[in-house]
Parts: C-alpha cells; sequence; structure tokens
C-alpha cells in the first residue's frame, strides 16, 4: 500500500511536467482562472489555441486508441495529466463534453467517413461538441424525452427543446437524443444524432443561474432537418447509445468538486471571534473543522482507491457515486459554516469582504447545483441502493407503455 | 497510487474469514453473551494457530512477522464476525505497549508468550473521560497498589500493562494481592473487569515516557479497532439489506421503498467513508508515518461513527424482529458501543482529530 506512482507511472509524470513546463502557463494564484481580463470571443480562442498544441503533442486525448488520434494510453496516464495540468492557467469545461462524451459517441457508432470528418477537428478544439440529452420534462427521467425526430426521405425532422447544455452558446455540434417512435414504451422510441448546432432552426438561449453564472443552454429545435448518416447507432437504439456515452464517465474519478475545504475553515476560524475568544479555541468550532476534514478527505480518499482500480486496467464501480453525494454536500454544509463564522459580518456578499470569500462564496452558491447536476442526491441514493447492494428498483407504472399513452397523462 | 491491499494479503484475509464464519458462528458468540463461556477459546486458538493474531508480531518475538496491514484485515474479519476474543486487548494494547516500550529482555520474556497464545494479556491507560474516580494506581519502583476499574478481559487475562503517571508498569495478574471482580457489561461478549492490587510485584517497562508510547499504542489501537468497527457495520448493513429482501409488506418487499433504500445507501456511504480513513490509518501505521496521529483520529471517529449508525438503523430496518433476543441485531449494537468507547470516545477523538489540523495548519 503506497501512494506513490509505480516506474511506469512516474516516467509518464515527469514527461508531462516537462511538456507542460514548455508550453504552459502556471498559475500564480490559487484562484487565478484562466484567461481573466478577456472577453469571450478572446478567451474561447486562447481555448482553442491551447487545445490544438495539446492535440498535436498527444494530450487532448491520451487513452483515445492511436487509430482515432489518440495516445493509446491509459486511463491513468489521463488521470496524471489532469492532475499536472491542474497547476497550470488552462481551460475549464470547454472541452470536457466533446473529449469525453462527443466523440467517443461518434468513434463507437458513426460511420468511418464520419469519423474521419469530426474525430480530428473536435480533438483539436476547432470543433466543440454538446450533449443534448435532458429537456424540461425529461431531467432525472431522460427516457422520458419528448423531442421529435420525423423521417423525410433521407433526411430527418426534429422539433423540440432541450436544456441544462453546456458550451451550447459557442458548440458547434452536439449528440441528439430524440424521439423518433411514440407507439413504443419510452426507452425504445428513441434515436440519437449528431447535430449541427449552426443550422437553421436551432435557437440558443443561455440560463441565468442562481450564481450569477451561466454555464448551460436551453437549445429549442424548430423543423432543423439532420441527414440520415448522422443518426448514430440503428433507429430505436438511442437509450443504448446514451448508456455507452455515459459509461465514458465512470473513467472520469472524482470530478471536479473541491476536497479541500476545511482548510479554508482553519484559517477563518483564527481570525473570527467567538464569545471574545478566536473562534478556533472553541470546542463547537473544533468539532466543525474535525467533521468537514472527514469529509473532505474521505472523498479524496476514495478518489484515491477508485485511481488505484485505473492504475491496475480496472473500471472503477458504481461505488465511486459516493464522492459527489458527500462531496457536494459537504461543500454546502462547509461554505455555509464559513459564513456564520463570521456573525453579522458573514452577510455581506464577497465584495465586501475581501480575502478568499469569492471562492467561498462561489462554494455556496455553487452547492445547490452541484447536488443537483450529473445526477440528484436522491438518484444517487437510488444508483447506490440498487446497481451497489443490488435493492430492487423503483415500482414503475412506465414500463411496456407506448409513449403516446404516457405523454398523454 | 497502489491504495489497496496486495493481494497476499486479501488472501491472509479470506483464510480467517472463512474461518471465523465456520467457528465464530452467532451461537458460539452467544455463549459468551448468555455467561456460559469467558470468550471463544477456540476461536482464539485457531487466530493464534493461523499466525493471524500474532501477524505484526516480528518473527524474533515469537510472532508471524508479517505486518500491521495484515493485522488491520484481521481486525476486520473479527469486526465482522463479532469474534468473542481478547484480540484487542491483547495485540492491539498490551502486545503494542510491550513492543513499543519494553527493553529487550522485557520484549523477549513477554511477547512469545502472547503470540503463542500461552498468555492473555491486557492493558489500560490514564484516561481523561470518567464517571467515578477510582483509587489511583499508584507504584512504587517494585509494588502496585490501587484500581484499574475497567480493564478488558480483565477476568481471564494473566498480564497487564498499565500506565501509573509517566511510567507503564507491567504486572502479573495470577499472583498474590491482585483481587480481580469481572464486571457485569452491556456487551458480554467483550467482558470487562476491576482489578484491585494490593503491593502486587511489578516492573516497569523501559521507556522513560510511558505517556508518549500509550499515546502511540492508542493510536495503532484506534486504526485497528476501526477496521473492526468498518467490518461489524458492513455485516449489519449486509444483514439489514438481506432481510429486507425476504420481507414483505403492503404487497412489495420493504427493501424496495425509498425511504429503506436511501437509508441504506446512506449507511453504505458512511462506512465507505470510514473505510477509507481506516484503509489510511492503516498505511500510516505500517509506514511509521508523521500523519498517523491525524489519520488513527479521523479513522476512529469516521469508524465509530458508522457502525453506531450501521448497527442503530440495522435494528430499525428489520422492525420488530430486530429487537429480539434471538436476532442478531442487538449483539451488533452491544459491539457498536462497546468498541465506540474501549478507548475514548468518538467526542475526545474527534477534539484531538481537529488538534492534529490546526497543529499542522499553523
Amino acid at each position: 500500500m503506497d501512494f506513490n506512482d509505480s516506474p511506469e507511472e512516474a516516467a509518464f509524470r515527469e514527461e508531462v511536467r516537462g511538456w507542460l513546463a514548455a508550453n504552459g502557463r502556471r498559475r500564480t494564484r490559487p484562484d487565478e482562472a484562466f484567461g481573466e481580463g478577456l472577453d469571450e470571443a478572446a478567451k474561447l480562442a486562447l481555448a482553442k489555441a491551447w487545445q490544438a498544441k495539446k492535440a498535436s503533442a498527444g494530450y487532448a486525448a491520451i487513452a483515445w486508441p492511436r487509430e482515432a488520434g489518440g495516445m493509446g494510453g491509459t486511463a491513468m496516464q489521463q488521470v496524471i495529466y489532469q492532475q499536472e495540468e491542474a497547476a497550470y492557467l488552462v481551460p475549464q469545461m470547454i472541452f470536457e463534453v466533446s473529449i469525453g462524451m462527443g466523440l467517443p459517441t461518434v468513434m463507437r457508432w458513426a460511420a468511418p467517413e464520419l469519423k474521419a470528418r469530426f474525430l480530428r477537428p473536435g480533438l483539436a478544439g476547432e470543433e466543440i461538441w454538446c450533449q443534448l440529452f435532458s429537456e424540461p420534462d425529461a431531467g432525472s427521467d431522460t427516457g422520458a424525452v419528448r423531442t421529435r425526430a420525423v423521417r423525410d426521405g433521407d433526411e430527418w425532422v426534429i422539433n423540440g427543446q432541450k436544456v441544462w447544455t453546456s458550451s451550447a452558446h459557442f458548440g458547434d455540434f452536439g449528440i441528439l437524443l430524440a424521439r423518433t417512435d411514440w407507439d413504443k414504451p419510452k426507452q425504445d422510441g428513441l434515436t440519437m444524432f449528431i447535430v449541427d448546432l449552426k443550422a437553421p432552426g436551432v435557437e440558443i438561449r443561455p440560463i441565468h443561474q442562481m450564481s450569477g453564472d451561466s454555464e448551460f443552454n436551453e437549445v429549442f429545435f424548430t423543423d432543423v432537418r439532420i441527414p440520415d448518416q448522422y443518426r448514430l447507432g440503428p433507429e430505436g437504439g438511442g437509450w443504448k447509445v446514451m448508456l455507452s456515452t455515459l459509461m465514458q464517465e465512470r473513467l472520469s474519478v472524482g470530478g471536479n468538486l473541491p476536497t479541500d475545504l476545511h482548510r479554508h475553515l482553519v484559517d477563518l476560524a483564527r481570525t473570527c471571534v467567538w464569545d471574545e475568544r478566536p473562534a478556533i479555541e472553541d470546542a463547537r468550532v473544533r468539532a466543525r473543522i474535525a467533521d468537514a476534514y472527514l469529509d473532505q478527505q474521505g472523498v479524496s480518499l476514495i478518489i484515491s482507491r477508485g485511481l488505484t482500480a485505473l492504475s491496475k486496467g480496472k473500471t472503477p464501480g458504481p461505488e465511486m457515486s459516493i464522492t459527489k453525494l458527500v462531496a457536494a454536500k459537504a461543500m454546502q454544509e462547509i461554505s455555509s459554516f464559513a459564513m456564520e463564522l463570521a456573525g453579522p459580518e458573514g452577510l455581506l456578499a464577497s465584495e465586501a469582504l475581501g480575502g478568499n470569500w469569492r471562492y467561498l462564496q462561489r462554494q455556496w452558491l455553487g452547492s445547490p447545483g452541484a447536488r443537483i447536476a450529473g445526477g440528484t442526491d436522491e438518484v444517487l441514493r437510488n444508483v447506490i441502493a440498487e446497481r451497489v447492494l443490488g435493492l430492487p428498483g423503483e415500482v414503475r407504472t412506465d414500463r411496456n407503455v407506448p409513449f403516446r399513452e404516457l405523454d398523454r397523462t | 497510487m497502489n491504495f489497496d491491499f496486495s493481494d497476499d494479503q486479501r488472501l491472509l484475509q479470506d483464510a480467517v474469514r472463512t474461518m471465523l464464519a465456520e467457528n465464530s458462528t452467532s451461537q458460539v458468540v452467544r455463549e459468551v453473551l448468555e455467561g456460559r463461556a469467558t470468550h471463544s477459546a477456540k476461536v482464539w486458538q485457531n487466530l493464534i494457530d493461523m499466525g493471524a493474531a500474532a501477524a505484526a508480531i516480528p518473527e524474533a518475538y515469537g510472532g508471524a512477522g508479517l505486518g500491521y496491514l495484515e493485522l488491520c484485515l484481521v481486525a476486520e474479519e473479527a469486526g465482522r464476525h463479532l469474534a468473542a476474543v481478547p484480540l484487542s486487548s491483547c495485540i492491539y494494547l498490551a502486545g503494542e505497549a510491550l513492543q513499543r516500550a519494553g527493553s529487550e529482555a522485557q520484549k523477549r520474556r513477554w511477547l512469545p508468550g502472547i503470540a503463542q497464545g500461552e498468555v492473555i494479556a491486557t492493558a489500560a491507560f490514564t484516561s481523561t473521560e470518567r464517571y467515578r474516580t477510582p483509587s489511583p494506581l499508584s507504584f512504587d519502583g517494585q509494588r502496585l497498589t490501587g484500581t484499574s476499574p475497567v480493564l478488558p478481559d480483565g477476568a481471564i487475562a494473566q498480564l497487564a500493562v498499565l500506565q501509573v503517571g509517566k511510567d507503564l508498569v507491567v504486572v502479573e495478574l495470577n499472583g498474590p494481592g491482585v483481587r480481580r471482580t469481572a464486571l457485569p457489561t452491556i456487551d458480554p461478549t467483550r467482558p470487562l473487569a476491576q482489578i484491585e492490587f494490593a503491593g502486587t510485584p511489578a516492573e516497569t517497562l523501559e521507556a522513560t515516557d510511558g505517556a508518549a508510547v500509550a499515546a502511540r499504542v492508542l493510536d495503532a489501537a484506534a486504526v485497528l479497532l476501526a477496521f473492526e468497527q468498518v467490518g461489524g457495520a458492513a455485516r449489519i448493513l449486509e444483514l439489514a439489506r438481506n432481510y429486507s429482501l425476504e420481507r414483505k409488506a403492503f404487497g412489495r418487499q420493504i427493501g424496495s421503498f425509498q425511504a429503506l433504500k436511501h437509508k441504506m445507501a446512506d449507511i453504505y456511504t458512511r462506512i465507505e467513508l470510514a473505510r477509507a480513513h481506516a484503509y489510511y490509518g492503516a498505511w500510516a501505521l505500517s509506514s511509521d508515518a508523521p500523519e498517523l496521529p491525524r489519520a488513527a483520529a479521523a479513522a476512529r471517529v469516521a469508524a465509530t461513527r458508522a457502525f453506531l449508525i450501521a448497527a442503530e438503523e440495522g435494528i430499525e430496518l428489520h422492525g420488530g424482529i430486530g429487537f429480539t433476543w434471538e436476532m442478531d441485531c442487538h449483539l451488533y449494537y452491544r459491539r457498536a458501543r462497546h468498541l465506540a468507547q474501549l478507548i475514548g470516545s468518538e467526542h475526545a477523538w474527534r477534539a484531538r482529530l481537529a488538534d492534529e489540523l490546526i497543529k499542522e495548519a499553523a
């Protein structure tokens, strides 16, 4: 038992470090963000330039096979690259869906000429991909998709609405789950397509989140035409294609929620005053710091177990669902307690407080979304109960019922 | 990254699990629960014969010379099967104290007997948490006087390591001047006794800073007990899960109700977090890492909480049958409480964890 790289992993890490040092720019402070001070267009151009550089060195898709333009490496090498890259000023979340979901689905299901058309420009960041599964009436229940695809000769005509689409406002293509048969039970009437987001009839509206950010969009389709060759997998096989897309996520061990928030509590408790003494001398405060560490370090250690599985060439199992369930809730509890430590002044916005409050308040405002995106707490508990503990699935009233009838109720 | 046990270590765990599944059955544990035996002697002998109990005692002192990682997995199985044996008193506490504080001669004198199962030893260190104040132990360099109020396995042990001020004192319990009183306990499968010493011959262990050794031994014990707690917690969750698949109400398996599914998912989550902390503690213990005090305290708090919750909710998940004497649920409920307080409360260890975190951040 150890936390060390294997000799091969260490060699790869050295190689990555060398490349990053020669090509990247290190963060100068912990909360420094990529493209600070640039407008959206300039930031996107800078991000695309970085992705192109990364792709030409082979680091854009480390675990992809060579014939698809990847490095033919391991999932563990991918993680090592991400760990090293984290110290650098690099774009966050712009190409994740392209590399992690869109393009792997193309690689798995598209005809050879389409792969030739899409994989290279996608990898190089010239084209950005989105994932279009969720709808206003199909959130956790993704099988309830109502966006309609109707065949018209060699084309499909799309009408409907998607929601929670990251990157759509600067995206180029998407993988789109649409309903092609309303007489089959819900999951059997779906088909997956590639959709051109610049095509006529596509309208994209950003969603204004409670944090003030706009990371997601609504995407509306009005008589959008898709050639049949853009269909991924068989007609009616969309559910299976989607599951293959989501399987890719299993390899992205740990996600991107923070695991060191307890340190902020220690720092704050030294300066905040409770009962005329530094709060850090208060036993209740100390107990909260200990509990914050237990959650944060616990998640980090479970991620280390997932990485161990990756390092041995195994796929981490559904038990990794724990990490998001615990980390997102801890993010909410710890940031809330940080604000509580400051008493009435904790009510002020970060602009009035300075220090690292911007970061802490972002955690507080971001945590409700973190508990929902990528599977709500409740869905994750069901995943653990059913897939890990083997408990029965939910009682369903929608099985073996034509979707047309469900849609009416 | 290799944050897991090796295949060889897992083989030992499997062997111990198989042995305990056959020998530490509910029926055998209940022999002790209901007062027909002081401990599961056959289970203890098997653990000795397999080299499992003495996994971390060096070969030079009669042990198996494997290491702490192996002992951690033995502990997990002992907890899982509620083994009614003096593993914690004899191995985690007394054996550790002798290894850490004894002179070469003292180690050669006492450890082989422990490793080979000829001697059951126990230990107690000064506790800052107490209900009554006993007549304190005093030691004049040769003779021990006073009371050790709650000594684990005190009624069956032949040897004890006791903290007296800054000294660790080793005393034989079979000689004159020792009065033992077995005490009724909330978990009779893990007995406690009061021992009164009246000028009993004893000797100090070599280490000069007994308190530091005691703290170090308690860190090791915290990690090992965390494995027992994780093992016990995982088992009671399994029992509750199995029952929820058998039992039907309102025309369905009760395990299909989301209220129960989510409760079990939460218990599982608590257990896996505790397991991760226990593994980290195992790593720190086996590699003698400076992180040990933090890792041990975290393992202790997380595993204590996990086992308590699993045991409490394990009964709840069973419904009415869960609080009958015949069901094993209460054995886990009792053991969870016993382990939660054996080497200091969850609260004391949480305070210790905070101390370490704040110290590290300074």
